[in-house]
């Protein structure tokens, strides 16, 4: 069993890191009192951003360089994108839920035409960044080898923006506007916040992080960018409800998430699997986030005006 | 106005659809023309539009009946999987004669979507959980499902992606249809849409379940005031919805199709939510909503054959549609603004004014 647990680790923490970093981007998004469910499209944007980037550059500067270059345009694109869903949702009180579901289609279609159009195939192959051991610290009983073993760089980076952003929401003062606007936007607008701006921050930091997260996958886990990123935006989604948007729970949640990911796509090749049938296997994270989902929902802490939109009162 | 704003919608899809060809080095002109032809060129073309946007007319319903009650119904493809299944394996195992047996396929797809979406409506209903992120999860179990049951039990013995085959007698194709059509994929589905049509009108405009979905819809604290039991509604709205979708996985891979292919989410539920969103949710709407991107799925294959124009093109402007669909606020808006600007001003300019919002 522990021994399972162990060969499943590494592939589970590279489901992980992309949900987890998208569904971060979420958690700015909703704390402001924006839904975003156009996180999976602009994950496909990242994860066409960064497999591009890696298939031109990385023949002239390496993979690796190259691999950073793409997640840095990945972050761009993402923005970029997500200003669409902003725009909609907090100039236009477009409904939320229907921008956010035309970034998903719209995400999937423009990068097949674009990728087949520019690239010339449907499925971009890309070679994935290097697995490294941290030194010293691989050697450390139980997590040495669950998470300090085969780990890929990208990993570290997220979980410093995971500190950084808890520190951001909870700690500084911007956070504490951000908080305001999705919670109670008529009085933050009497205090003097502008709360278009901040919503505008939280919209576009969500889609510079769910560009990340998609540009991650593909350089890690998936190795291959084809207009979709397996579901992994949707899972994020429920992961900041599971993890009562909170940091750190979400963490925990997108952790939870990564393991179940990981049983259905790898358990096959592992023996102690062998006789669980393949069908439960494979609809296993779907029904566990279902069932996370009922646990959490009934006490859900959302944000009180998410998805609601903030009119400035004329006088 | 709310047509006009449908139109706007449109168009500005096709802007999109036209810089994105423009910025591939082809001209727009042949190739919206060559969309539109392999849409509409021949009979049998028609036909097959016209098959094709039956599955759309259904799925559309079902998001709009969904939708009329604040639900947003994206588990569309999931229960169209399910209805399909249900009907193709009923096809495949029980042989019947015809008019027992269609019946009953066409009662296993109604089941299938039925089942499907309660599961998403029931858990709302009882512990508020989004309902958009667990359609999605009931999407991909459908998915597997159907993958798995496929390859295990039903799999054709020629193309391993594919199931077997149905029998005619379960088929919704008649030979009269495809003769008449000089063998388009058109099928009795075209009957089951507009009967679907009518009933979903009927429902909402004439009975006491209708009229307490759409209080629901517009104001669930005021409806629940009112004695209206808002859970139960949501659960029955989505089964009614789940049921249409049921529907349109029976036409789609029991009439337009004559089996089902394993590894794809069917694009029409998607689609669905275009439909309804550009018919404004008017039963009437959809049927018309679902002809017009049932040209643009069916003409890109063949725009596609001609010039080196993905066929993603398509879905590229459907998706641009959607997104001005749903920011219409900002026509409508801006029209009623800029009217009364004008018009505090100088009130002989107010119908000039509309046309600069239409230009946006």
């Amino acid at each position: 069993m522990w021994n399972t647990i162990e060969q499943m680790a590494p592939y589970a923490v590279g489901y992980t890191v992309p949900i987890l970093i998208t569904a971060l981007g979420g958690l700015f998004s909703e704390r402001s009192g924006i839904i975003n469910i156009g996180l999976e499209g602009l994950m496909v944007i990242g994860s066409f951003v960064g497999g591009v980037s890696v298939y031109y550059f990385g023949p002239l500067m390496g993979n690796a360089r190259a691999a950073w270059l793409g997640i840095l345009l990945a972050m761009l694109a993402g923005t970029l994108f997500s200003v669409l869903h902003a725009f909609a949702s907090i100039n236009l009180n477009a409904d939320q839920t229907i921008s956010g579901t035309a970034i998903n289609l719209m995400a999937g279609a423009l990068v097949l035409y674009i990728s087949r159009r520019f690239v010339g195939t449907g499925n971009i192959v890309v070679n994935s960044m290097t697995r490294v051991d941290i030194p010293v610290l691989k050697d450390i009983p139980v997590i040495g080898k669950l998470f300090l073993t085969d780990t890929y760089p990208t990993t570290w980076f997220v979980l410093v923006i995971l500190i950084v952003s808890w520190f951001v929401i909870e700690r500084t003062p911007f956070g504490l506007r951000l908080r305001s606007c999705g919670e109670f936007p008529e009085a933050a607008d009497a205090a003097g916040i502008s709360v278009a701006r901040i919503r505008y921050a939280g919209v576009l930091l969500s889609g510079a992080c769910a560009g990340l997260g998609g540009a991650i996958y593909t350089v890690t886990t998936a190795g291959q960018c084809n207009g979709s990123v397996d579901g992994l935006g949707f899972l994020a989604l429920a992961g900041l409800i599971f993890g009562q948007w909170k940091p750190f729970r979400i963490l925990a949640a997108t952790l939870f998430f990564g393991f179940a990911v990981t049983m259905a796509q790898i358990s096959m090749l592992l023996p102690s699997f062998a006789s669980v049938p393949p069908l439960a296997l494979k609809v296993f994270p779907y029904v566990v986030t279902m069932l996370a989902l009922v646990v959490f929902s009934k006490s859900s802490q959302a944000p009180r005006a998410e998805g609601k939109f903030f009119e400035y009162k004329k006088t | 106005m709310k047509i006009l704003v449908s139109v706007i919608s449109i168009l500005l899809g096709f802007v999109a659809g036209a810089l994105l060809m423009l910025s591939s080095g082809a001209n727009p002109l042949t190739g919206f023309s060559y969309l539109f032809q392999g849409g509409l060129k021949s009979v049998t073309r028609i036909c097959n539009t016209i098959a094709y946007a039956v599955p759309l007319m259904l799925t559309g319903l079902s998001v709009t009946f969904a939708f009329k009650t604040g639900l947003f119904n994206i588990g569309a493809p999931g229960q169209m999987l399910i209805g399909g299944l249900l009907a193709n394996v009923l096809a495949l195992t029980a042989g019947l004669p015809r008019p027992l047996l269609l019946p009953l396929v066409i009662a296993a797809s109604i089941v299938g979507g039925m089942v499907w979406a309660a599961v998403p409506g029931f858990l709302k209903a009882r512990f508020n959980v989004n309902e958009v992120v667990s359609c999605i999860m009931m999407n991909w179990v459908a998915y597997w499902v159907v993958y798995i049951v496929i390859s295990d039990h039903f799999k054709s013995t020629t193309i391993d992606t594919e199931s077997q085959v149905i029998p005619a007698a379960a088929s919704l194709k008649t030979e009269a249809i495809t003769l008449l059509t000089k063998g388009s994929n058109l099928n009795l589905g075209i009957f089951i849409a507009i009967i679907a049509t009518a009933l979903v009108i009927f429902i909402l405009n004439r009975t006491v379940l209708g009229y307490e979905m759409k209080a629901v819809g517009f104001n669930r604290f005021a409806a629940e005031y009112g004695g209206i039991n808002v859970q139960k509604n949501a659960v029955l709205a989505m089964v009614i919805s789940g049921a249409l979708s049921g529907l349109a996985g029976l036409t789609f891979y029991c009439g337009y199709l004559s089996n089902m292919r394993i590894g794809v989410m069917p694009s029409q539920g998607f689609d669905g939510i275009a439909v309804a969103l550009l018919a404004n949710c008017a039963p009437v709407g959809v049927v018309f909503a679902a002809i017009f991107f049932a040209i643009l799925q069916t003409g890109k294959g063949f725009m596609n054959a001609m010039m080196p124009i993905p066929p993603e093109i398509a879905d590229t402007i459907i998706a641009t549609v959607i997104y001005f669909a749903a920011t219409s606020k900002l026509i409508e808006m801006n029209l009623d603004r800029i009217k009364k600007f004008f018009g505090r001003k100088r009130p002989s300019k107010s119908e000039g004014s509309g046309e600069h919002v239409e230009h946006h």
